[in-house]
């Protein structure tokens, strides 16, 4: 059910883009539990993700990957007062309608997870909460856009600390918008044959440019000047995955407080960091990817948030990576 | 014909692209403000919806918070949603700091998560018809002080309040085609500018 009105209609799309349009200029963090969502948030970042494993990991544990159980999302909603996002399969409408029972702010089907439906993405029309789909493209993009997905990232390599993909998809799709508003209403046709894109769609970007819904970037951004990369080349906000919580040999770097049986056992005063360093590590990171979103036109900044920022994670080059165990290449 | 207006939109985070678009289009000009020294010179300032604890955060460095607060008390300002909580007196549901521009408490996402948006069409004290009005995880105005001349509201509560150089709206007059509100601060801005 395509809902292109918006007569004060409760799905109308420009809800859905209009809550993207709020992110812009900002960071989405992946967050696995509480404490990464709090230090998300108090950092400055405009949304959290929340998901189980952050890419990095299921990169290097294998097995299926799944929507993140209800009550680790629910216990987010509650800890946080900006908007919490979410993952579900590629296809697996039902993960949909449970997250949009859970009234997360945003779903996001994505590459991340292990799809579930080799032909068929999820009709994205049919539901209130809206949408964000990755794309390599813009045939992909338009074709996300067309099933009703209210902001478009780019695919990038998730989980890899390496922003090439990233850069390649989101350079791909603004030289073929380019490309587009040169072309006469004629050609116009054979360009949607061409990106296997609806007619209407292909149009519209022809007409302005810009993709009808926001543009955001994702996969591999780990630094600062990573995320102002991706920002200058044109993406209005960056998600940021394994690349503030994670250390080398994709384990996690401890943030997490004691609590009253904690600090008993260990001596301790409810509320110190287990870990300072490493807690003080993914802050001064997350900081640091937030500052270099807003100032991503200033080197004097970047340079000063570069300088701010601790460590980062180890990273593997997508070059490394066989063809068949890259992520991007889920979805069509 | 005056000279254009010079508007700044605060564009630390949030929907300041949608505003700057709306002021081009009603002939003035545009200027999207990431440090304080950027405020000088401006006519007039909207700060835009977003996420007021991103923005704060941003704020918190080389004196912006104060600059912005001394900003907004002599400046006309036009805050919408999250531009409305910073220019509140009082903000509820996780209190945070606030400039205390506007004798007003404001509720933080009161109405819900992004399923409870909606647009509603309101009659207004705006000349012409019904107002639209975009609510985006909205804040509700629940106390408003006397002085606080009010606009337009939903359920009886305040949506659009004026006082003197300041304007505030809980819904999203950037993401509507209703250009009204802008029109509106505007004049605001262009009255103060020949006083």
């Amino acid at each position: 059910m395509a809902d292109y009105a918006n007569n004060g209609n409760h799905s109308g799309l420009r809800l859905k883009t209009g809550l993207a349009e709020m992110l812009k200029g900002g960071v989405i963090m992946d967050v696995m539990d509480v404490d990464q969502a709090i230090i998300a948030e108090q950092a400055g970042a405009v949304a959290v993700m929340a998901l189980e494993r952050v890419p990095a990991m299921i990169r290097a544990q294998g097995g299926v990957a799944r929507m993140s159980h209800p009550t680790m999302i629910k216990a987010i909603q509650k800890a946080v007062s900006i908007p919490v996002m979410a993952k579900v399969r590629i296809g697996h409408f039902v993960e949909a309608q449970i997250l949009e029972h859970l009234a997360v702010d945003f779903i996001d089907e994505s590459e991340v997870l292990t799809p579930a439906d080799e032909l068929h993405h999820i009709d994205k029309h049919a539901f209130t909460t809206p949408f964000v789909c990755g794309a390599k493209d813009l045939g992909e993009a338009l074709r996300r856009i067309a099933e009703g997905a209210a902001m478009i990232r780019t695919k990038g390599e998730p989980g890899t600390g390496d922003v090439i993909h990233a850069v390649k998809h989101m350079r791909k799709i603004t030289s073929e918008m380019k490309a587009l508003t040169v072309l006469t209403e004629q050609e116009l046709y054979a360009a949607a044959k061409e990106l296997r894109a609806p007619y209407e769609l292909v149009a519209m970007v022809a007409k302005t440019g810009q993709l009808p819904v926001p543009n955001f970037s994702a996969g591999g951004i780990a630094t600062p000047a990573d995320a102002a990369l991706m920002m200058q080349l044109g993406a209005q906000t960056v998600f940021v995955g394994s690349g503030i919580f994670m250390k080398e040999g994709n384990i996690r770097l401890d943030v997490h407080l004691h609590d009253s049986e904690s600090a008993a056992l260990f001596g301790a005063k409810v509320g110190d960091p287990f870990n300072p360093e490493e807690r003080a590590e993914a802050e001064s990171r997350a900081k640091a990817i937030v500052r270099a979103a807003t100032h991503f036109n200033n080197p004097a900044i970047l340079t000063e948030a570069s300088e701010e920022c601790l460590g980062a994670m180890k990273g593997l080059a997508v070059g490394m990576i066989e063809e068949a165990d890259m992520m991007q290449n889920r979805g069509w | 014909m005056s000279e254009p207006l010079t508007i700044g939109v605060l564009a630390l985070q949030g929907a300041y692209d949608a505003h700057a678009r709306v002021l081009a289009s009603l002939g003035a000009t545009p200027k999207l403000i990431r440090l304080p020294a950027e405020l000088d010179g401006l006519d007039g300032l909207i700060i835009p919806g977003g996420e007021s604890t991103t923005m704060l955060k941003s704020l918190e460095r080389d004196g912006f918070y104060e600059a912005l607060e001394a900003f907004v008390h002599t400046t006309p300002t036009f805050g919408t949603c999250a531009g409305a909580i910073l220019l509140a007196s009082d903000v509820a549901n996780s209190t945070q700091r606030s400039f205390a521009a506007l004798d007003m408490t404001v509720e933080r996402n009161a109405y819900g998560r992004q399923n409870d948006s909606k647009i509603l069409h309101e009659p207004s004290a705006l000349p012409g018809g019904p107002l639209e009005m975009v609510f985006i995880r909205a804040p509700r105005i629940s106390r408003a002080g006397a002085g606080l001349e009010v606009l337009a509201t939903r359920d009886g509560d305040p949506t659009l309040v004026r006082a003197g150089h300041l304007l505030a709206a809980t819904f999203h007059p950037e993401l509507g085609h209703d250009t009204r509100v802008h029109q509106l601060f505007l004049d605001l801005v262009r009255q103060k500018k020949n006083e």
